[in-house]
């Protein structure tokens, strides 16, 4: 019996592979084991960027599908994939958990989540991943509710209610675990909610502290806000953040005040909308923000990935982030402090001539009928950038060329329903422009917006670009081997080399990626993954 | 006799001006047409094609029972009215918005028709001295190779169709635009784009095939800015031009 047991560990590709949980230490050196993927971006830094090598730009070429899982949804898959020890676990959309064998994409087992019927989601009931710490999963479901999962088994342990999805709460962020505690930010900022991050105990579900994302009366900031506007201003946070453990402070980016296209109704640079916020994470407390877009009327949500690099900047070494935003410009802050570095456009920006020397915005607004550049759905959205320290160049899914008109109506808040304020449309009358909506066919072309790989250096210059026809929501992932993976609405998922931008292999996965791609290893094989149109695909290189 | 050559690209074509009219304070065109298609595969079974077929609602003139702003009506839209015979609806943000933008635009949409010619006459003209049919197609007559004109009457308004027709240059949906492609044996393909992406395109050429291409086969790919469908202010008088425009402002679907 012993020397059975030693046989089937000893195989490679054993049925099960050791079990290890994922404990805390594990999460604060993930980046050190690049076979698994830990968290959302793969590593507190956010740099989507993996330390695998097998597959580079000579043998890319003949990278080959290994498995595919369809899955049992026709919602968007968002979902940014972990991988734990040989087994990958997945969200599928809106909130059922599944856990596959990494090696073949057969099932272990599935969790199945019926949310409560009503559940509020502007633009879809998405999902974008999972958190796992020990042997616990945690996912944030659209009726708002954080459930822990056994990974083993796909029981749930515990169910906490984090709001109240009937006003139009929802979670449709995959969770950040820090220390012992999960954190997570709503969704929301369609229906008027007053956003907020949270953090709860990973043993049993309680919330710890709770930072709002908009103050109230007699909190600091209130100033930014007239009136009572600030009870329905917005500020979701849907895109997970990052962490800094030698700081000590996690960072998140706040969404759009409300009503998203309504500033007449709320004066003032409306704290702490369209910012980032430096946390204590294990407070709650404010350490910092830099707000990119006051007082917006564009609906410019600052949700996108922290990206954390350590570079030297004029000369000295320091603690960068860097920030690819949806209003269009490109930030360097100091992540210690906040304090802004520069910034400059990565696509056609007309709502703005620049940032000040704090980096607030010069504002240069449109006459009404106009088009304003980016339009709505911004020059980048919640799509996860990357970060190669090989080639020090930071890269973005943008979408250039591409404007709306912005309609203002005056808004009335009525709790669940949508608060808008007006709406964006189409620069051609009778034109599709691209849209959060993502259908087969291209029927705006490339004249009303585009799409782009863009890589910047960290002063934020271009140093390639790689066009596409349709526009992008598809995250990247860069490797060791200098080679960027990424998709795109067109069906194609695609690797480019790192240092140009040039094409070096492509694979039709018939529908459109809205996720971001990571990779692992097994058997000493690479493997990487995407979900594309309503499916996961696995590919490795033919050995 | 000059021979007509007409790809009357009605649903492309479009007047800059008219756009920077209807931008202030409307709807977006597309979202109208959205909801209009969704109206009428619908909801007009019980609110009728005037939308007032409900007691105490009149859709058209925007009297309704439970709503004011277009949030009320999304709101209807998705929740229903329980007690009464509205149900609640599953659909996404889109089509909640185009209904709202079609509702919002029905009466314009409906009454829109005092400039508009005699209907009669203007199918003759479509089917004899415009040529249309050489292009278009409505209910199942007609070429494919300009874009289909049987609904385009829920599509758009007489004063817009009569500025397309008089001066279909003005502006063409993007989509909708001729391509030349040349392929690397010199065989020359032209036809309209029907979809593209950054590595192919999907057209259906003058011979009504469905054609793929990969660009990388290709010697040319030109998107042409221009369209060939006549300005019909040289070949038709004011009078044809609002006749053909009261046709075509009559062609709301089979269905």
């Amino acid at each position: 019996m012993r020397i059975f047991t030693a046989l089937l560990l000893l195989l490679p590709g054993a049925l099960w592979a050791q079990s290890v949980p994922v404990t805390y230490d594990r999460l604060l050196h993930a980046a050190a084991e690049p076979q698994n993927w830990l968290t959302y971006s793969g590593s507190y830094d956010s740099r989507r960027f993996s330390k695998l090598s097998e597959i580079n730009r000579s043998n890319v070429k003949s990278l080959a599908l290994k498995w595919v899982y369809q899955l049992e949804s026709l919602q968007k898959p968002e979902t940014s994939p972990l991988v734990v020890n040989g087994v990958m676990y997945l969200t599928q959309p809106p909130n059922d958990v599944v856990a596959l064998d990494a090696r073949s994409g057969r099932a272990f087992w599935i969790y199945q989540y019926r949310p409560a019927p009503g559940y509020k989601v502007c633009c879809g009931a998405v999902n974008r991943g999972l958190a796992i710490l020990g042997d616990t999963l945690y996912i944030g479901t659209v009726d708002a509710h954080l459930i822990a999962i056994d990974a083993k088994n796909g029981r749930p342990l515990w169910n906490t209610t984090v709001a109240d999805y009937t006003v139009g709460y929802a979670i449709t962020v995959a969770p950040l675990v820090i220390k012992d505690k999960i954190i997570l930010g709503v969704a929301g900022g369609e229906y008027g909610v007053r956003g907020f991050i949270a953090a709860y105990d990973a043993k049993s579900g309680s919330e710890s502290w709770r930072f709002n994302t908009i103050p109230a009366a007699g909190e600091k900031g209130i100033e930014t806000w007239e009136g009572d506007s600030w009870k329905h201003g917005g500020g979701p946070a849907w895109v997970t953040g990052s962490y800094d453990p030698e700081l000590n402070l996690t960072y998140w980016g706040i969404g759009n005040p409300g009503p998203d296209w309504g500033p007449g109704q709320r004066e003032g640079d409306n704290l702490y909308t369209d910012s980032v916020v430096a946390l204590n994470p294990d407070t709650g407390a404010l350490q910092w923000y830099f707000q990119f877009t006051p007082h917006d009327s564009s609906d410019f949500d600052s949700v996108q990935v922290p990206v954390l690099i350590d570079a030297l900047w004029d000369g000295r070494a320091r603690k960068l982030m860097a920030w690819a935003n949806r209003n269009g410009f490109f930030y360097m802050l100091d992540r210690t402090n906040g304090q802004f570095l520069g910034g400059h456009p990565f696509v056609k920006v007309n709502w703005a001539s620049g940032l000040d020397a704090n980096g607030r915005p010069i504002e240069t607004p449109q006459p009404a009928g106009e088009p304003v550049f980016p339009g709505n759905q911004g020059a980048t959205n919640w799509y996860s950038p990357s970060y190669s320290p090989r080639t020090h160049l930071f890269y973005v899914s943008a979408w250039e060329n591409y404007s709306s008109v912005l309609v203002f109506a005056p808004a009335e808040y009525r709790a669940g329903q949508a608060f808008l304020g007006g709406r964006a449309v189409p620069p051609i009358l009778g034109a599709a422009s691209p849209s959060i909506r993502v259908t087969p066919i291209n029927n705006y072309t490339a004249e009303l917006g585009s799409g782009a790989v863009i890589a910047l250096d960290l002063t934020g210059a271009p140093r390639w670009k790689f066009e596409t026809t349709a526009v992008t929501d598809a995250g990247i992932l860069t490797t060791a081997s200098d080679l960027l993976f990424t998709g795109g609405r067109e069906g194609y998922f695609y690797a480019l080399d790192a240092r140009n931008g040039k094409v070096l292999w492509r694979a039709p996965v018939g529908g459109p990626i809205s996720a971001a791609p990571i990779t692992y290893e097994l058997d000493g094989r690479q493997y990487v993954a995407i979900a594309a149109g309503h499916a996961l695909f696995a590919y490795a290189l033919e050995h | 006799m000059r021979k007509i050559v007409c790809c009357l690209a009605l649903l492309g074509v479009l007047s800059a001006l008219q756009a920077a009219e209807e931008h202030v304070g409307t709807y977006a065109e597309i979202d109208i047409e959205r909801g209009a298609r969704i109206y009428f595969s619908g909801c007009v079974l019980c609110h009728g094609p005037n939308g007032d077929a409900v007691p105490q609602v009149q859709l058209r003139s925007n009297h309704f029972r439970h709503a004011v702003s277009d949030e009320d009506l999304m709101h209807v839209i998705t929740s229903g009215i329980p007690g009464t015979g509205m149900p609640a609806n599953n659909l996404d943000g889109t089509d909640q918005n185009g209904i709202v933008a079609f509702i919002r635009n029905m009466d314009q949409r409906l009454s829109d028709t005092t400039s508009a010619g005699d209907a009669t006459r203007g199918k003759l003209l479509f089917e004899g001295k415009g040529g249309c049919l050489g292009c278009h197609r409505v209910n199942g007559v007609g070429s494919r190779t300009a874009p289909d004109l049987s609904e385009i009457g829920l599509m758009r308004t007489a004063q817009a169709l009569m500025q397309k027709l008089r001066e279909p240059q003005s502006l063409i949906l993007p989509i909708n635009r001729s391509i030349r492609a040349v392929t690397r044996n010199g065989t020359v393909i032209t036809g309209r784009r029907l979809n593209e992406d950054t590595w192919s395109v999907q057209l259906i050429d003058s011979k009504e095939n469905l054609v793929g291409l990969q660009k990388a086969d290709l010697r040319q790919y030109t998107v042409l800015k221009t369209t060939s469908m006549p300005a019909y202010k040289d070949v038709l008088s004011e009078a044809e031009i609002a006749d053909l425009a009261g046709y075509l402002l009559s062609l709301k679907g089979q269905n």
